[in-house]
């Protein structure tokens, strides 16, 4: 699995109103290299800025983070062609009018030939159930066919690594489900951000975060009991 | 209405098989002539060969009439300006010139994938990677040109619903406000999802 290594990594936005930086996410040093990573924390508590930080999405105002040895900040476009992203809502990253257009979309940097390209992307949403949606409108998707779309288009580019912004939040219990096995049946190390805690005692490895601060690492289990009493106790 | 404006339909006629360069400048002569050439009869010449085109490229009815439902509207504001500050003739022209551009311009589109043209645009201007101009770059900002208003017309119909669900269905205010906001949000995650899939690095 590829190393995903923060060192010192640290947040600041300024605030030009009030004169002054607000921290985002407090240094955080970690060394990922499990196959299967969960986020969890509450809402606000910084753990999208930290899973958008794998792929330089946001920047790290001090400190590092490098994935397989690439900084984030420097290499920027390299480590995109390693992490994949997708995001809570499929629909801001649907951009081309039907589901096999926006898989190829993906596949224009790798795959040259076009009559190839087509059959890659058909390909890749036959092996997500869409086979018979490749040449429907996007926007005529249910919501756990947009999700579904979303990750066929990320993982047709074969990336190493797929980190997953809440990726059940929207669909209902059959569309979480499917989503849920599709996830952990992919052979790249996966780093997932969840409110879904059935999901995430799935994961090797579980980071809590609150208030801009990696609070809890460790084992799946462990680490839902410390956060459950986290909410509790607040 | 969003989910099918201007969206390629696969099929087999005539015009599906052209090659997109042929209809990509068929296109711009036909839009060139209707803009050049002047005079009613001539427009509804124009509006008999759009109509031509679209029954060659077996076009769905329904679809096309939703499609050009709001080129319609602009249409005829427009000919009735023209009707108040020139003449008939110049107001009928203009009505049915627009009518036939939109009409010319969705059979493309409803004829042609979409990466049929970018790789089209792409081969075309690939000289110009010698004065820093990024092919790929262009053909997406063309393919989110094209995506841009199923997307947005989505955004407006949500924002509509939202505003009638609440009792504010007749404000505008209610309506307008929340649509642009929305639609500037929906612009910034496209712009951080095309970053996150690697597109324009």
């Amino acid at each position: 699995m590829p190393e995903i290594r923060f060192e010192a990594a640290e947040v600041r936005v300024e605030s030009p109103d009030l004169g002054e930086s607000r921290t985002i996410l407090h240094p955080a040093s970690l060394t990922l290299t499990e196959q299967r990573i969960g986020i969890i924390g509450s809402n606000g508590s910084g753990k999208s800025t930290l899973a958008r930080m794998i792929n330089g999405l946001v920047l790290p105002s001090a400190g590092s983070v490098t994935v397989d040895g690439l900084d984030v900040a420097r290499r920027g476009a390299a480590v995109r062609r390693l992490v994949g992203f997708t995001f809570t809502d499929p629909a801001a990253q649907l951009v081309m009018p039907t589901c096999v257009e926006d898989v190829e979309l993906s596949l224009r940097r790798t795959v040259k030939d076009r009559v190839r390209r087509k059959q890659v992307a058909l390909d890749t949403l036959a092996r997500f159930g869409l086979a018979e949606r490749a040449e429907v409108s996007v926007h005529a998707l249910s919501g756990g066919q947009r999700q579904l779309l979303a990750l066929a288009g990320v993982l047709a580019a074969e990336p190493e690594v797929l980190v997953t912004d809440e990726p059940t939040t929207l669909l209902d219990l059959r569309n979480t489900r499917m989503v849920g096995d599709l996830l952990f049946s992919l052979p790249q190390q996966l780093v997932l951000v969840t409110h879904d805690l059935d999901l995430v005692r799935r994961c090797d490895r579980v980071l809590v975060v609150e208030d801009g601060r990696v609070c809890y690492d460790g084992d799946a289990d462990a680490a839902v009991k410390h956060y459950v009493r986290t909410v509790s106790v607040g | 209405m969003s989910m099918t404006v201007g969206l390629y339909r696969p099929g087999d006629t005539v015009l599906h098989r052209l090659p997109v360069g042929a209809k990509l400048l068929g296109l711009a002569v036909i839009s060139v002539a209707i803009v050049a050439l002047r005079g009613p009869l001539l427009a509804v010449g124009f509006l008999v060969l759009a109509v031509v085109l679209a029954l060659v490229g077996r076009l769905d009815l329904a679809a096309t009439a939703r499609a050009l439902r709001a080129v319609l509207v602009i249409a005829v504001l427009v000919a009735l300006l023209q009707w108040w500050l020139f003449t008939f003739d110049r107001a009928l022209e203009s009505l049915l010139d627009l009518i036939s551009l939109a009409l010319v311009a969705l059979t493309l589109t409803v004829t042609t994938p979409t990466t049929e043209t970018l790789d089209a645009v792409v081969r075309w201007i690939r000289p110009l990677r010698r004065v820093g101009i990024d092919p790929e770059r262009v053909a997406l900002t063309i393919a989110m040109a094209i995506q841009a208003l199923p997307g947005t017309l989505t955004l407006a119909q949500e924002t509509r619903d939202a505003a009638r669900a609440r009792g504010l269905g007749r404000s505008p205010r209610a309506y307008l406000t929340p649509f642009v906001i929305r639609v500037v949000a929906r612009a910034h995650e496209t712009g951080d999802s095309l970053k996150a899939r690697g597109l324009g690095d």
